[in-house]
């Protein structure tokens, strides 16, 4: 049961393992050494890796899996310095235990920052572990034994064995000092920077069950879950009799709920012997909302209050560097636009759900998410039950984007489980999940800009109007002082003002980010156009010849590895080399974010209806010197951009009385086949430490594409998403 | 009620109300959990199955327009020698992000690769253009494509 999938039950994998220091996991407590029946057939040499004596390696996958491959990319990791080959391996899902894997989570394309040098260190310790065990069975120095393939060799002797021979004896000794193990030399890589299918593949082509939707534990019972169309709307009344009326419906209760839209929020579940028959149930509630301030709000009212807020003083300026007015009254050309992005919604493939089973005061929960750790808090704290009274299983999620960092839908389905005395599998429709979401935030910016004779940026003078309540951003409404061209332009001034919001908002990949790039590397092009220059010319001499701004990591940007990616993409994009027919442009982007450096060139057509037709992506990306799965790291790099020109090109979400106008694929339209570009990946190595690729690629994508319709058309797009009929030439 | 229908390969009888979506059905009714649900309204092709052989979205097919008619879901595509053909490619190409479009796709996939068996360009776009892959894995659906056909893949 605790798998919680229907097929391929199996037993819940308890570690011993667990004290944490500075999130490493240096506890190799063992196994076996408790005296506890470890079974000979598995060998626990740490918290990750395992064994078998037919040689057959188990290596933990501690992070949630959503797409980004980090259920194949950490093993990997750790497979390569324990020196097996990836054949041998096997990988497992953990549960969510931060006890034993510190903390687990997938956002902010952090995973092989936080952990790339860790997991190398827990192989090789491993692997350690094993050769010593060679070493003192066979008598012999362990600096004499290597090991290939799972197999350590004593060269002089002439002897071999199995690391699953070992194993054993290999857990019964103490764990090396990871800090000091030998690490190999990246050019004797076997498993890192090849290309890696998914260990998940074959079930995925298969059908076999693997996401939350598919979960299904005995004597569960299925929920939906009506909420207000105005977010934390009040229940006033529903119709509970007629939705039990229903046939197959069992229960129908209204859930009262708070006022924190990340929480457990009102509503009403219905719960069913089948999911079909809880949805019609649902049909007869008719459920009445109570009246809540939020629905005086609406997208056209934020855009008055944006153009209002634009003309008076700002809330505060956050930045200002040299003197703005000054520069933008000397410079030689001066240009000013007003830019604005919509709220858009995450929109995963596989709708919020979550399986819950409440027994004897403890709950046991499989839940596609993002964020386990703190789902079991907002669960234990929403519910008045101990932490360590829920049990967590993560399975892999279809899409996260960012959604599922959010953990309502797991406190709902462990409420209505409460309630129902039963397990319950709860999901969502597609209507629910566009209608609450946590959105990428609308936003504003009022721009001015200058440059010299030489066309060089003088000026530069953003005042942003974006969303938040009582001087604080709403969740992902955020600009950094350190965001580009901040530093790089010698009057530089940040001004905020703020739009009080009662919108759920939150992080979508690449957050800010996927918006701020849209906004500034479009004005960039702007400023390159009324300078006379070329955008990619341009853009090189505002990045200067310098090194690193600021401090390395989030907010310190490398200039010159900004330059080395703006350079790659022209380069093998054929820049100013191609004769474009009419209506054809290309355009440039380039943008930091989440360590990652991405320059990106867009090719793309403008037909006489407006109709805009991308042509071809190139991408030229800097995340350092080792790309550890390129099968999963190219993916994510195409799958971003074309994630970015399929919002740029289609998505808005629609504020109308405080609730979300769009409601499925029909009015919230996603990129499909034909409107796919082929998306060409170059990867420029450098010496610097590897970073994530689930986000970085995405911000350029929608500049490019802008910039490359005003080469096409000479029309400049200042809102998101593109309006065609602006683009009719007809 | 119960309705009578044909699983891959396999009668099966499944107590569901008239009306009941074949995609919930199977899902519930038959455990058969490849078939995705992801609009319910047809548009994203998540739930993509055959019927006689034509990709049909079971979400917004009632039970009782099944009838006779033999329906196959991802379980039982690998049967048949290009549904496996396909599958391979999918793995060797290592096409899927989360995955959770990919039965879909590949049913689509098969479904083109049975009429068509060298689709070009517009052909893929045409036959796959219901099926929506949020993680836009699209260029690497299009070389799967290609690569079960036996068709030059460019990377």
């Amino acid at each position: 049961m605790a798998d919680g999938f229907a097929e391929g039950a199996s037993r819940r994998d308890l570690l011993k393992t667990g004290a944490l220091a500075g999130g490493l996991v240096l506890s190799f407590n063992l196994a076996g050494k408790a005296g506890a029946a470890a079974p000979a057939a598995d060998a626990k040499l740490n918290a990750y890796v395992s064994l078998t004596p037919d040689n057959k390696v188990t290596i933990v996958s501690k992070n949630p899996e959503i797409g980004q491959g980090i259920k194949t990319s950490l093993p990997m990791i750790i497979a390569e310095e324990f020196d097996v080959d990836w054949a041998q391996v096997t990988t497992k899902q953990a549960d969510g235990d931060p006890a034993t894997y510190g903390r687990q989570f997938a956002g902010g394309s952090m995973a092989t920052p936080l952990h790339w040098d860790e997991l190398r260190r827990v192989g090789a310790a491993g692997r350690a572990m094993v050769v010593a065990a060679a070493a003192q069975t066979w008598n012999v120095p362990a600096a004499e034994c290597t090991t290939a393939s799972g197999v350590v060799h004593h060269k002089a002797s002439g002897r071999k064995a199995t690391y699953g021979s070992l194993a054993a004896k290999a857990a019964t000794l103490p764990a090396p000092d990871l800090k000091s193990v030998p690490l190999k030399d990246p050019k004797d890589y076997k498993i890192l920077g090849k290309f890696m299918p998914q260990v998940d593949s074959a079930a995925l082509v298969s059908g076999k069950p693997l996401f939350g939707i598919d979960v299904v534990v005995p004597g569960m019972l299925y929920a939906t879950f009506d909420k207000a169309p105005v977010f934390g709307a009040k229940v006033a009344s529903a119709d509970l009799a007629a939705a039990k009326a229903v046939k197959g419906v069992r229960q129908a209760f209204v859930v009262e709920g708070g006022t924190d839209l990340s929480g457990l929020v009102p509503g009403v579940a219905v719960v069913a012997d089948s999911w079909w028959q809880a949805r019609k149930g649902r049909e007869k509630l008719n459920t009445q909302w109570a009246e809540h301030p939020t629905s005086k709000q609406s997208s056209a009212g934020y855009d008055a209050q944006a153009l209002a807020l634009s003309k008076a003083a700002p809330l505060r300026t956050e930045r200002h560097d040299g003197d703005v007015a000054a520069a933008l009254k000397g410079a030689a050309k001066t240009v000013e636009a007003a830019y604005s992005y919509p709220f858009i919604a995450h929109a995963a493939l596989e709708p919020m759900n979550c399986t819950a089973a409440f027994k004897d005061g403890k709950l046991e929960i499989w839940a596609p998410t993002q964020n386990p750790e703190a789902g079991r808090q907002l669960v234990a704290k929403t519910l008045g039950i101990a932490p360590a009274d829920i049990t967590l299983h993560m399975t892999r999620c279809g899409g996260g984007f960012g959604r599922r960092l959010a953990n309502d839908y797991m406190v709902q389905a462990a409420w209505i489980a409460r309630e129902a005395k039963a397990p319950v599998k709860m999901l969502w429709t597609r209507e629910d999940d566009l209608r609450y979401d946590y959105y990428r935030p609308a936003g504003y910016h009022f721009l001015s800009g200058g440059v010299d004779a030489s066309g060089t940026v003088t000026a530069w003078h953003d005042h942003f109007v974006s969303l938040g309540n009582d001087g604080k951003f709403a969740s992902s409404a955020g600009m950094s002082q350190t965001e580009f061209p901040s530093r790089f332009v010698p009057n530089y001034r940040y001004d905020l003002s703020l739009i009080p919001t009662g919108v759920p908002t939150g992080p979508l990949r690449a957050p800010g980010s996927n918006a701020l790039s849209f906004v500034i590397q479009s004005f960039i092009d702007e400023l390159a156009h009324a300078a006379g220059a070329d955008p990619v010319t341009f853009r090189l001499k505002l990045l200067g010849g310098g090194g690193m701004m600021g401090t390395p990591g989030q907010n310190g940007y490398a200039a010159d590895r900004m330059s080395g990616v703006v350079k790659l993409a022209a380069e093998k994009a054929g820049w100013g080399k191609t004769k474009l027919p009419k209506g054809t442009g290309m355009g440039i982007a380039f943008h930091f974010s989440h360590m990652g450096y991405f320059a990106e060139v867009v090719q793309a057509t403008v037909a006489a209806d407006g109709a805009v037709k991308v042509d071809k992506v190139w991408v030229a990306a800097d995340v350092g010197r080792q790309i550890v799965n390129p099968a999963g790291g190219i993916n994510q790099v195409q799958g971003s951009v074309l994630d970015g020109l399929s919002a740029a090109l289609g998505q808005v979400i629609t504020i109308e009385n405080g609730a979300a106008v769009q409601s499925n694929f029909g009015d919230y339209p996603l990129l499909r086949m034909a409107d796919a570009p082929p998306v060409e990946v170059h990867f420029l190595i450098t010496d610097n430490p590897p970073t994530g690729l689930g986000e970085p690629a995405l911000p350029p994508a929608p500049p490019a594409l802008c910039n490359a319709i005003f080469a096409a058309t000479g029309k400049r797009i200042r809102s998101l998403p593109i309006n065609t009929e602006a683009l009719k030439s007809v | 009620m119960a309705f009578k229908i044909n699983v891959n390969g396999k009668s099966q009888s499944v107590d569901v109300e008239e009306g009941t979506p074949l995609l919930w059905a199977l899902r519930d009714g038959l455990g058969i959990l490849g078939p995705k649900f992801g609009c319910g309204v047809g548009q994203c092709g998540a739930c993509t199955v055959h019927i006689d052989g034509q990709p049909v979205r079971s979400c917004a097919l009632p039970i009782e327009a099944v009838g006779a008619a033999k329906v196959v879901t991802i379980e039982g595509i690998g049967a048949t020698a290009i549904g496996k053909k396909v599958q391979a490619a999918w793995t060797e190409l290592d096409v899927a992000q989360c995955g959770y479009c990919q039965p879909g796709q590949i049913m689509s996939a098969t479904a083109l690769l049975n009429a068509t068996p060298k689709p070009a360009d517009a052909d893929i776009d045409a036959a796959m253009s219901g099926n929506i892959c949020r993680c836009a894995t699209y260029v690497r659906i299009r070389a799967a494509i290609k690569q079960a056909s036996g068709q030059k893949v460019e990377a």
